[in-house]
């Protein structure tokens, strides 16, 4: 995968020296290990800037919404699933946008890995199979298999499913995981126990929105928690306004969720916030055989009728 | 100064005797990460941290805060009248608390504690708590803090600096709070035959560990107009995705929100945590907002930092290099480099 890059480069130089681009959307070299920041490029000799590697987990297509300008965007699996929500929510459109597909193999989990370490990490090395990582008196080499980022473990489209140039061969989805081992695992809990796993779950969040903020479906003018004539929602610690804001998220997202991560690695308080928004892509993929971002030509589960839906009441 | 050292073996028990007069708040694992918490009986802090998730900002500065009550029912004499609510300011201490958080309430002191406004709720809590520091002997590699007025062993904020010396901690008494403390712990301070010598090394060694700097020297110079127009301000926000992360895990951010919430007929008036890169931050009740886009929120939050509170305190930046904001920016926002770039701008 770290080899993507010449190919992000030779494209990203085409589209804006021919001006079929006013700029690109990637990432460049973060500041701190494991991290890279989402940048535009808007000159062929700023191009070189922009880097690919494990670091790229940030749902880039949070970054198109009500643009203006014609845009190349670097986009992995989920990345391509959430340009297709926004192109069918109005949100961009088809011909404004070209496409730079990355076939993906998964983002590592900073915080895990972080977690695994004996001290700070200082130092990480990437190659296409392991991540080496030193630090004051250790240095260890990881499988990147094994600290993958949690929804990218259990990823099955990786390629990009919309696209105008790809930077490299596909890569073969994964077929053999477990999707939902954890919903089911919260489905079997009574209602008390449901209630005191939220609740446990919450209790850390410090109501910064970082989980809102970084999902691309999050694009309303004004969210439900910032409504102010009526207020809806306390926006004090009270834990009943935390589980509001949390709970009604996860359902604005249901039938629009590609499990991107984008939430949990935003996150700096560690919450497994996808543990919501799974149980509804679970829900829709049970009872509409519906994944989200897979088809411009279908409209989404919530947002249209059909005459065989499984419930009674709106048949 | 006067440094006593204290006997590992004795730790515990001070602790235990200082419970009895003071709330105690140290440093805790939580999961994956340390928080500063209220310490429960017999529980120590844990000083094996190298530095917490959020800053203890909120043992005196609580995210919600509670501060009036009342009533609408139109039967009760006083109703439509703002009563206060009773509030706890026994002594309270936050054991294990670094430098650089320490120094932080001082930066916040010039907001919350100026002379033509007094914040009641802040001042007595602040004045409530005494700060025993432990010195960083390993800091983070986003740690900044020589180049931000602070520094690993810094002393300005603390009322006692602990340092940790194989089986003893030399604990150095900066200010009559701490004087206090030390009494109240009853740990053995008459063995008053430790030196400042050891600390010195210490102190040395750490702050040549710190690896990560900025540059200030140029900010109070710039035009703060020009600073504001500058071009790099759209490259500096792109990624923003305009979460509180940054404002909230600062030890230095103050900004807070006042709201009235009412249950039936009694409700209470509060005040919690807000904000800059909120929209609702400046949203206007006409409507209007006058940031109203990502790019000024962001320019918002680096001006006040480097350069209205440089202008306005002529005391250095609004900023003491304790490094979260740059580790936990869920998007690589760093202030090092936005600093620099607004230290070197030129038109």
């Amino acid at each position: 995968m770290l080899s993507y890059i010449d190919k992000i480069k030779e494209i990203s130089r085409r589209l804006l020296k021919e001006s079929k681009v006013d700029m690109v959307i990637g990432f460049r070299k973060g500041t701190v290990v494991m991290m890279n920041e989402p940048c535009f490029v808007k000159t062929v000799a700023d191009v070189d800037k922009l880097v690919w590697d494990s670091n790229c987990g940030i749902n880039l297509a949070n970054y198109l919404a009500n643009r203006t300008e014609k845009i190349g965007i670097v986009a992995k699996g989920c990345d391509s699933r959430n340009i297709v929500t926004h192109i069918i929510e109005n949100k961009i459109k088809r011909d404004q946008v070209v496409i730079i597909g990355v076939p993906c193999k998964g983002m590592i989990d900073r915080h895990n890995i972080e977690a695994m370490a004996e001290a700070e990490i200082q130092e990480v090395i990437e190659t296409d199979d392991t991540i080496q990582v030193k630090g004051a008196g250790f240095e260890k080499t990881l499988d990147k298999k094994e600290v993958l980022q949690e929804n990218c473990a259990i990823c099955v489209h990786r390629n990009p499913v919309i696209y105008d140039e790809l930077v490299a061969d596909e890569v073969k989805e994964q077929t053999d995981v477990d999707r939902y081992e954890d919903v089911r695992h919260i489905e079997a809990l009574s209602p008390e126990e449901k209630w005191d796993f939220f609740e446990d779950l919450l209790s850390t969040c410090i109501r910064c929105y970082g989980c809102r903020n970084a999902c691309p479906l999050c694009y309303c003018p004004t969210c439900f928690v910032d409504e102010s004539r009526p207020q809806w929602v306390g926006k004090s610690q009270d834990s009943t306004d935390i589980r509001t804001f949390h709970f009604l998220r996860a359902y604005h997202c249901a039938g629009r969720c590609t499990d991107c991560g984008a939430c949990e690695r935003a996150c700096p308080m560690g919450i497994k916030v996808r543990l919501f928004t799974k149980k509804l892509e679970k829900d829709c993929l049970e009872l509409f055989d519906w994944e989200a971002g897979l088809t411009l030509e279908k409209r989404p589960p919530l947002d249209t009728y059909r005459p065989d839906d499984p419930d009674e009441f709106i048949r | 100064m006067k440094v006593i050292k204290i006997d590992k073996k004795e730790w515990a028990k001070g602790l235990e005797r200082l419970s009895k007069t003071y709330q105690l708040f140290g440093p805790a694992k939580h999961e994956a990460f340390f928080v500063f918490k209220a310490l429960e009986d017999g529980e120590l802090p844990d000083l094996d941290v190298q530095n917490t998730r959020l800053s203890p900002r909120s043992v005196i500065y609580p995210q919600s805060e509670k501060m009036f009550e009342y009533t609408l029912d139109e039967d009760q004499e006083d109703h439509h009248i703002l009563k206060e609510i009773d509030k706890e300011y026994s002594s309270r201490a936050i054991i294990g608390i670094r430098p650089c958080d320490a120094k932080a309430f001082l930066l916040v002191k010039r907001n919350f504690d100026a002379p033509e406004y007094k914040d009641p709720y802040w001042i007595k809590s602040y004045e409530a708590t005494t700060l025993v520091g432990h010195g960083c002997n390993a800091p983070c590699s986003c740690c900044f803090c020589t180049t931000a007025g602070c520094g690993p062993f810094h002393e300005e904020g603390l009322d006692i600096l602990l340092v940790d010396v194989d089986d003893t901690y030399l604990a150095k008494i900066i200010t009559e709070k701490g004087d206090r403390l030390l009494a109240a712990a009853g740990w053995d301070t008459k063995t008053d035959t430790a030196t400042n010598d050891p600390i010195e090394n210490m102190k040395e060694a750490a702050e040549a560990k710190i690896t990560s700097m900025v540059s200030t020297d140029q900010l109070k110079d710039k035009s703060t107009t020009d600073l504001f127009e500058a071009s790099f301000w759209e490259d500096v926000s792109f990624a923003c995705i305009n979460c509180g992360t940054c404002t909230y895990v600062c030890p230095t951010c103050w900004c807070f929100d006042i709201q009235d919430e009412t249950h039936g007929l009694s409700g209470i008036r509060m005040r919690n945590w807000d904000s800059c890169m909120y929209p609702l931050f400046t949203f206007h009740g006409s409507g209007h907002n006058p940031r109203d886009t990502k790019t000024q929120r962001v320019r918002q939050r680096f001006m006040h930092k480097l350069k209205y509170y440089v202008d306005k305190y002529d005391n250095g930046i609004q900023c003491v290099g304790c490094g979260r904001c740059v580790r936990f920016c869920p998007v690589n926002i760093d202030i090092r480099r936005v600093c620099d770039l607004m230290n070197s701008f030129e038109l």
